[in-house]
């Protein structure tokens, strides 16, 4: 049967809090919770490579035949991220990718693919990876109830911990919540309109649809995963549906994380599969332009599951942001903030010779003295031999920094700028900054594992390298 | 290797510098006709269009390259080159020079080391970007990394360094060239603003637009020109490995010192420099920096160079002072300008013409250069006759 094999999510590690949106700045006032903020150095792309990696975590990654990849947010219109996951994640070079964008609703379109494709023989493995940082208006309503974070999952015909049963769909044609090419922010018309004749009008239907075509009904259900545009709404279907909204809803976080768009279903979703029993069954509703639902039925195999980085984990790693002005300029959204855009940027060409080490991440190791080194060489640092390299991946791999130095003079939104020379388990030594981390906290020989980042923006695209940062 | 193809053959005659600083009203050409028409002058020069039969120049940031000097001075129908070399740029530039007189090819040559980057607009070294992983980072980030380890291992902190640039800035008040012409204390430093740690704003040199030259003949011909002629004991470049990806290296030296030093002591017969040698200008880009060429140049042993900062070894009054004249903490640090202006302040110090700031009977002086990430050092020894 085809169903999930793994999973895991990335939750970013700022918090910030609702007061501070509100203009309270430590004040909470009547807005108290947080939620999740991606890093200056974050966007949908690192994200989802930080869930994937969690969810890749004791695979092996040459299994994976194709790689979906659904967000609203990915920074560029036009060219694929899901080829540079693939490359980030250094799967293998004949890996089907796609992307799947343009409705809240893709991380469970895609989920459906990642299925239908199992199922068809297609694919033997595909990792779906639903990643978001929607940008709304700063100080309005929805960047209250926004959050960021990546969810991933493995969808295969074998060994799942849990089955995909049933699924249906719907399409609903609705002008609701929606960014055009010019919008910087998401828009969104008047919320009891959308509330009542979208989301919750689509969400009983697909509900009350799957129920029937499955011929299972509330009660056989653990639990209901599903959207909610706000705090409240999700209760109302629940109860219309006939589940019982305090005992069998998934919790929507928020308060905690926040409405993390595309990611938002798949990132629940980690987090019921986190508390289920084997042999319980999850209903998980998704809302966008339409809605889709899913019936789960959990297996023995969740519980060699447990442990691994998902809601949980992302959720106990965090750091306080209480400064609203410098979440703005974490986005740049800053009138003050130097231009990040600038410059002449990065050569296509050079970034197409360095890929391998850049995104993937490699290394060179000397066939001849056993040498480890980076950036790769023609020539061995140690025993000068020539071309007699073999490629090695240092992104799973720990470190620990040998110079550790706090640059303020480097442009930064959150400075210092904490860089270092890391020594990568094996010995090379890379040139690293170390991220999500404070000044006080980077100490020389500190554990640390590497993490994939949006290092600049020179040249208006987003720049991609690995960054240092403590194993949490 | 023949380190002794060099040793004594080559005379420096004439020397000038123009004053460094923000030169916001003079031209790349006014800084070097300033400097050259000093040197012609030292070394009485009446005619370089006869006289000058080679001219070597170092810039990292000229406009036009061999032709803002031809131009400016007027020197045609004779060879013009120029070298780049990071910080070491102007001592490699008179390492060509001493060559081409060595070994016999010209008798009389110029060495002219310059640059302007005040006209670029910007306060810091441009970062040019090829690729992701060279950004961002600044060269204060790049001379800290060993900060860090060599605080741990040998129990140094910021104090130590602080010493250093209250010791370079009152030198600086002795020298009539220099661009910062002002005292500070240990408390200033620790409470400047940091750029990048552990070096606040005093621990930085500036960038600043200077030019300096060198009049260079074969030992054979200095009496023609001047009595009290110096003579090269040594001229050096080395190479290390980048630090940021050497697999071996320990973050408590910069191996390119190292390695030169190496050289130039054989080259200059030196065996014991901290005894042999009376001053040195080294390269203070940052004061870390110049603590690490203490010992990486031999003039400490490893490890004890705070001792030696504490008990003011390196002071005018020590024994063997360091940066007479300022070091780049107060001249700025136009970078093609700045070895060239040390071999300048070494050349004054031996002529004993260094006014309040001279070292009596100094006799063999030393000036270093360190560059890049930093990859390259050039050192030159220079003695009397």
């Amino acid at each position: 049967m085809a169903g999930i094999r793994s999973y895991g999510a990335y939750v970013p590690m700022q918090r910030l809090s609702l007061g501070a949106i509100a203009g309270g700045g430590r004040k909470a006032g009547s807005s108290s919770g947080e939620r999740s903020v991606a890093y200056y150095d974050e966007d949908a792309a690192t994200m989802a490579v930080a869930a994937a990696t969690n969810c890749l975590e004791g695979f092996d990654r040459a299994q994976v035949d194709a790689v979906l990849f659904a967000s609203t947010s990915y920074p560029y219109r036009e060219k694929q991220a899901a080829s540079l996951v693939a490359k980030a994640l250094d799967l293998r070079r004949d890996v089907t990718t796609a992307d799947f964008s343009g409705s809240l609703r893709v991380g469970t379109s895609a989920l459906r693919s990642a299925v239908d494709a199992v199922k068809a023989g297609s694919a033997k493995n595909v990792l779906v990876v639903a990643s978001d940082c929607r940008q709304a208006t700063p100080r309005s309503a929805l960047e209250k109830s926004f959050g960021d974070g990546a969810a991933a999952f493995l969808i295969s015909n074998d060994a799942v911990a849990a089955t995909i049963d049933h699924q249906h769909s719907i399409a609903d044609e609705i002008i609701d919540v929606w960014r055009t090419e010019s919008d910087r922010f998401v828009k969104s018309w008047e919320d009891r309109f959308v509330v009542e004749h979208g989301y919750t009008a689509s969400m009983i239907e697909v509900i009350k649809g799957l129920c029937a075509k499955a011929g299972l009904t509330a009660k056989d259900f653990a639990k209901i995963v599903l959207y909610t545009p706000d705090a409240r709404s999700f209760a109302s279907v629940a109860k219309r549906t006939g589940f019982d909204a305090k005992t069998q809803v998934q919790d929507p976080l928020f308060g905690r994380l926040g409405n993390t768009g595309a990611a938002f279903v798949p990132m629940l979703l980690v987090a019921a599969l986190e508390e289920s029993k084997p042999g319980s069954k999850l209903l998980v509703a998704n809302y966008g332009d339409g809605a889709e639902a899913f019936a789960l039925s959990v297996g023995d195999g969740i519980t060699a599951l447990r442990g691994r980085r998902g809601m949980a984990w992302g959720l106990q790693r965090r750091n306080e942001l209480t400064d609203y002005d410098k979440y703005l300029s974490f986005r740049s959204l800053q009138a003050s903030d130097p231009d990040r855009r600038g410059g002449q940027g990065v050569s296509a060409t050079v970034h197409f010779r360095d890929r391998s080490e850049d995104i993937s991440f490699h290394g060179h190791k000397c066939k001849h003295c056993g040498t480890e080194q980076f950036p790769f060489q023609r020539v061995c640092f140690q025993c000068f031999k020539r071309d007699e390299f073999t490629e090695v991946r240092l992104s799973d791999r720990q470190g620990k920094p040998l110079s550790v130095t706090f640059d303020f003079f480097a442009g930064t939104p959150d400075p210092p700028l904490v860089v270092t020379v890391t020594e990568v388990e094996g010995g090379a030594r890379v040139y690293l900054q170390m991220t999500d981390v404070l000044p006080k906290e980077a100490k020389l020989d500190l554990p640390v594992e590497f993490t994939f980042r949006r290092i600049h923006e020179f040249g208006g695209t987003p720049n991609y390298f690995w960054k240092c940062t403590p194993i949490r | 290797m023949n380190y002794d193809a060099i040793r004594d053959k080559v005379a420096i005659v004439g020397m000038g510098c123009c004053k460094f600083g923000e030169n916001w009203d003079k031209s790349p050409e006014d800084m070097i006709v300033e400097a050259a028409f000093e040197a012609y002058e030292d070394a009485g020069i009446e005619n370089p269009q006869q006289q000058i039969e080679a001219v070597f120049c170092g810039a990292v940031y000229p406009s036009k390259g061999t032709a803002e000097v031809a131009d400016a001075l007027k020197l045609f129908g004779r060879p013009v080159s120029m070298v780049q070399n990071y910080c070491a740029t102007g001592t490699d530039a008179l390492r060509f020079g001493i060559f081409s007189v060595a070994c016999g090819m010209y008798d009389t040559v110029m060495v002219v080391g310059f640059d302007k980057p005040k006209d670029r607009g910007v306060s810091g070294p441009s970062a040019v970007t090829t690729g992701v992983r060279s950004l961002p980072m600044t060269p204060a980030g790049w001379f800290s990394l060993c900060a860090s380890r060599y605080f741990e291992t040998y129990g140094a902190g910021r104090e130590d360094l602080a010493k250093i640039a209250v010791k370079n800035h009152h030198n600086g008040t002795l020298a009539p060239k220099s661009m910062l012409k002002k005292e500070i204390t240990v408390d200033d430093v620790l409470k400047a603003p940091i750029i990048s740690w552990p070096f606040g704003l005093y621990d930085c040199c500036a960038q600043s637009d200077g030019a300096a030259v060198a009049i260079l003949t074969k030992r054979e011909l200095a009496k023609s020109f001047r009595d009290d002629y110096v003579l090269f004991k040594a001229v050096t470049i080395a190479l290390g490995p980048n630090p940021q990806s050497d697999p071996s290296f320990d973050f408590l030296r910069w191996k390119p010192t190292v390695y030169a030093a190496q050289d130039a002591y054989k080259q200059a017969g030196i065996a014991n420099p901290s005894k042999e040698l009376d001053i040195a200008q080294v390269h203070d880009c940052f004061t870390l920096t110049e603590l690490l060429t203490y010992e990486d140049l031999g003039l400490s042993e490893k490890g004890a160079a705070k001792d030696h900062i504490a008990s003011g070894t390196f002071e005018l009054t020590g024994e063997l002072p360091v940066n007479t004249d300022g070091g780049l903490k107060t001249f700025g640090h136009p970078t093609g300008a700045t070895g060239v202006r040390m071999v300048y302040e070494n050349y004054k110090q031996l002529q004993g013409k260094a006014g309040e700031r001279q070292i009596k009977g100094a006799t063999t002086a030393l000036s270093h250069n360190l560059g890049g990430a930093p990859q390259t050092c050039g050192i030159t020894i220079v003695g009397m006759p």
